[in-house]
């Protein structure tokens, strides 16, 4: 219980280089605040009141002042590009990412693989293969926040944000929950779960569903009667939606939006809001019909129909 | 500046002779209760802010005490989550709306500004009195939500929790920082039309002391910043009370919305906090060590260019919001900038002392100590300007040890330096000198124990806001808490011998430090009307030649 750590476990292909980062700040800090106090000591010591001596009153100096200007700012805009090349790469998972679905609620984290199996407060990942995270809340702000990976991102009601990560170290690592979210926000945390990929995908296979969440998501959307309107035929009343995630698609109006899961869920819960070139606006809203996992699987099958060839 | 001639010219000799007993001051003047609550005197108004602010300082100390002590273990022991929760608001919503955005400006900036500009009052004495009167309204609206039960949404008010899922006093409390606001925004404007129009003759805008000008850009803050959470305060009714769909998206609403408009007042409200700061900090430096600030001009500008950048950096409390990578970029760009203002300050400070004249007196021993902090606070801000650092240390301990070290290792230290230099002015006493150092090192050590050991829990990844933690934090947990209660000591002694001080404290003179300034060129206490004659201001400030 009294162990002393003074740094964080480090497990994530990110963390280090975030690391490094925190490193060089530290670094030149360091040096700034060595080198001001030593100096606010030494003058305080050296010019201190006697009464032989009398204070020698300067001016300024615009030299000495463009010199801290201008070496604060270089140094600056050098932390800041690092920083933000950091930030860019967080912000862009690579395009073979495992997608695993979070919920966020008070005060717990439901987590959904593509494969089927649902976990509570855990969620266990790969080593050595990235893996994006598409998560959403079913109430107030959340924030996913896994600190030896170095990384949190937002979770949000009624949106989808996502984060990603690639974890080198196989191990159990907290979870915390990092946006206050009420009552109970410090008891919304977890564990991530970083096992090898064999071993990983035992534990996949050994859920209990047996039934992906794709597969899932089709039954969902064949009990709904999706394909009476979105059934693929030029004819039909909703547009097409073989290959839809991830392509651009026309709005009424000529307005262009970029078919992602935040799109396809608010175009579920609020159909009129974003309507698809050349369609009326006749869909019904299937708010208050569809729970958020039920979304994910619609999004989850819907992610699987893509063309056959050519372009997505 | 020193110099004092008597007004020329044919005004200043018409005035009615005034027989002026030699004894009087602006405290000896009337007793009564109803002159002090119905004061025009920007000096009176002054101490009836530094009684509130004291107050709310030490019911926010009192709940940040039971936090500290809830936290030594990782169990939840002394309190349940729901007062945790509401120990946290209430601390931060106490200290931040009524006493860190109030104190420098209501107590010293009150009494201060008027007379360092050779003027006799503010320009609106009775907007400034109507001012203290909101600032106390909005802190009972406060102290009534906490007594009926308390607010547990924490200081920033996030939505959709706080409009539709907290079941506690959010109106009230919101409301308490609502009235309080235009306590802000009456003495921004107050400082701006004085500075503008009171200035007595010969007082160049270059002539003026450097507080004069942080006040300037900190007022310029208030009027233009507050009105915009006032705003948001009454949107964040309108859907809470009235129901109407603004932040909550269950009712179409945005709740990052919600946040942009709360940053986008309460960053520039950290520099309402640490402007009036800088500009105490400027008048110490310069008075210990019988020094003009060293590139006086440079410091005066950097203030203003503080409280502009101020206004364009909101989001970088929003890198991990879902924000637009872009803004982020952008935002973080910007938070660099503040960086160079900031670090010109330091950097003049420290040249200051060179081949001065250095006495360590209590208000100095707080001035070279703000250095320290204020250097810590300001370089892990741009820890925080950092994108790629930010995202993982955003809503750790780090962010809490950062924003603790500028404001209070800055501006409670710069307060108490301040309240030191020009204590022996606004009473005419003198406190025990020996006992002001004790306190002044006790609080400079209390301070950084209690919050050093927090950035290190932060980079662990200790999220804030938590109740119960892993084992693994307690060891840094229990330091801070060490900290934390010699930091309370620190801060108990002042009261003491300040209030002894009124009886038992020697007599002070005008000028006890030998100071330059208008300020010193007056009785202590002044009388009401600030100066006998109208000063002539013939030099530029700190023209000190020994």
């Amino acid at each position: 219980m009294w162990e002393l750590q003074l740094h964080p476990e480090s497990a994530s292909k990110i963390a280090s280089s975030v690391d490094s980062l925190f490193l060089f700040l530290l670094v030149v800090s360091a040096f700034f605040t060595v080198l001001i106090v030593t100096l606010v000591i030494v003058f305080a010591i050296k010019y201190r009141r006697r009464p032989e001596r009398k204070s020698v009153q300067i001016r300024g100096d615009l030299r000495l002042e463009i010199l801290w200007t201008v070496i604060p700012l270089i140094l600056s805009m050098v932390m800041f590009g690092w920083g933000a090349k950091l930030y860019m790469i967080q912000a862009r998972a690579p395009a073979d990412a495992e997608e695993v679905y979070v919920v966020g609620k008070q005060w717990m984290w439901k987590i959904q693989h593509l494969n089927g199996p649902r976990e509570i407060n855990e969620l266990h990942v790969p080593v050595g293969r990235p893996v994006r995270l598409i998560m959403t809340s079913e109430d107030v702000i959340h924030d996913f926040y896994v600190p030896a990976f170095r990384t949190k991102m937002d979770v949000l009601p009624d949106t989808y944000t996502s984060m990603w990560f690639q974890a080198t170290k196989t191990g159990r690592y907290h979870l915390f929950c990092a946006e206050y979210c009420g009552t109970g926000h410090s008891t919304m945390i977890g564990h991530v779960i970083v096992m090898e990929p064999h071993e990983y995908e035992d534990w996949l296979s050994g859920g209990v569903s047996g039934q992906s969440l794709a597969e899932a998501g089709e039954k969902l959307f064949t009990r709904l009667a999706c394909h009476t309107c979105h059934g693929g035929k030029p004819t039909d009343r909703g547009p097409p939606l073989t290959g839809l995630v991830g392509s651009t698609v026309r709005l009424t109006g000529g307005r262009t939006v970029k078919a992602n899961e935040t799109y396809i869920r608010e175009s579920i819960l609020e159909p009129k809001k974003k309507v698809v070139e050349g369609y009326e606006p006749i869909m019904p809203t299937y708010k208050g019909q569809l729970s958020e996992e039920d979304l994910i699987k619609i999004i989850a099958y819907l992610k699987t129909k893509t063309k056959p060839e050519g372009k997505r | 500046m020193t110099t004092i001639t008597t007004a020329e010219g044919d005004a200043a000799r018409d005035l009615p002779a005034v027989v002026v007993d030699p004894d009087e001051n602006y405290l000896n003047t009337s007793y009564t209760v109803k002159s002090w609550l119905l004061t025009h005197d920007h000096k009176r108004v002054a101490i009836l802010y530094l009684l509130g602010i004291t107050l709310f300082f030490f019911l926010g100390g009192a709940a940040a005490v039971l936090m500290r002590l809830e936290l030594l273990t990782p169990q939840a022991d002394l309190t349940s989550h729901e007062t945790y929760n509401k120990l946290f608001t209430l601390h931060g919503v106490i200290m931040v709306f009524f006493f860190i955005i109030p104190a420098v400006p209501g107590v010293l900036g009150n009494f201060l500004l008027p007379i360092m500009l050779g003027a006799r009052d503010v320009a609106f004495p009775r907007l400034n009195l109507l001012g203290w009167y909101l600032f106390m309204i909005g802190g009972c609206f406060a102290i009534a939500a906490m007594v009926a039960g308390g607010v547990d949404t924490g200081w920033t008010f996030y939505t959709p929790y706080s409009t539709t899922y907290s079941n506690t006093h959010v109106i009230a409390t919101a409301l308490g920082a609502f009235i309080s606001g235009f306590a802000s925004v009456l003495t921004g404007l107050n400082f701006l039309v004085t500075t503008h129009r009171m200035r007595a003759p010969g007082m160049k805008w270059f002539r003026m002391p450097l507080f004069v000008w942080s006040m300037y850009g900190t007022a310029i803050i208030m009027v233009l910043g507050t009105p915009v959470i006032s705003i948001t305060i009454l949107l964040l009714a309108a859907e809470r009370v009235l129901g109407l769909g603004i932040f909550d998206p269950a009712r179409g609403g945005d709740p990052v919305l919600f946040q942009h408009l709360f940053w986008f007042y309460s960053h520039p409200a950290v520099y309402i906090m640490i402007l009036p700061a800088m500009g105490i900090i400027s008048e110490l430096l310069a008075a210990f060590s019988r020094k003009r600030i060293f590139g006086y001009g440079f410091v005066a500008f950097s203030s203003l260019s503080i409280a502009f950048l101020g206004f364009l950096v909101w989001g970088h409390h929003m890198f991990v919001s879902s924000q637009s990578v872009y803004a982020g970029l952008i935002f973080s760009l910007l938070s660099f900038f503040v960086a160079i203002p900031s670090a010109i300050k330091v950097f003049n400070w420290t040249a200051t002392l060179y081949k001065g004249s250095i006495s360590y007196d209590a208000p100095m021993l707080y001035a070279l100590g703000f250095i320290g902090l204020f250097l810590i606070g300001g370089l892990t801000g741009v820890f925080l300007s950092t994108l790629g650092i930010d995202v993982h240390v955003h809503d750790t301990y780090f962010v809490v040890a950062h924003f603790h070290y500028i404001a209070v290792g800055g501006t409670v230290m710069a307060f108490l330096g301040g309240l030191h230099y020009w204590w022996p002015k606004i009473t005419g006493r003198l406190y025990p000198e020996v006992w002001a150092r004790v306190a002044a090192l006790t609080v400079y050590l209390g301070f950084n124990l209690t919050f050093f050991p927090q950035f290190i829990l932060g980079y662990m990844g200790m999220p804030r806001r938590y109740h119960v933690y892993p084992p693994e934090f307690q060891v840094l947990h229990v330091l801070s808490t060490a900290g934390a209660s010699i930091l309370g000591a620190g801060y108990l002694i002042p009261m003491v011998y300040f209030i002894w001080s009124l009886w038992y404290g020697k007599k002070a003179g005008p000028n006890p430090w030998n100071a330059k300034g208008l300020e010193w060129q007056t009785k202590s206490p002044p009388i009401t009307r600030n100066f006998e004659e109208t000063p002539i201001v013939t030099e530029e400030a700190y023209a000190y030649a020994d």
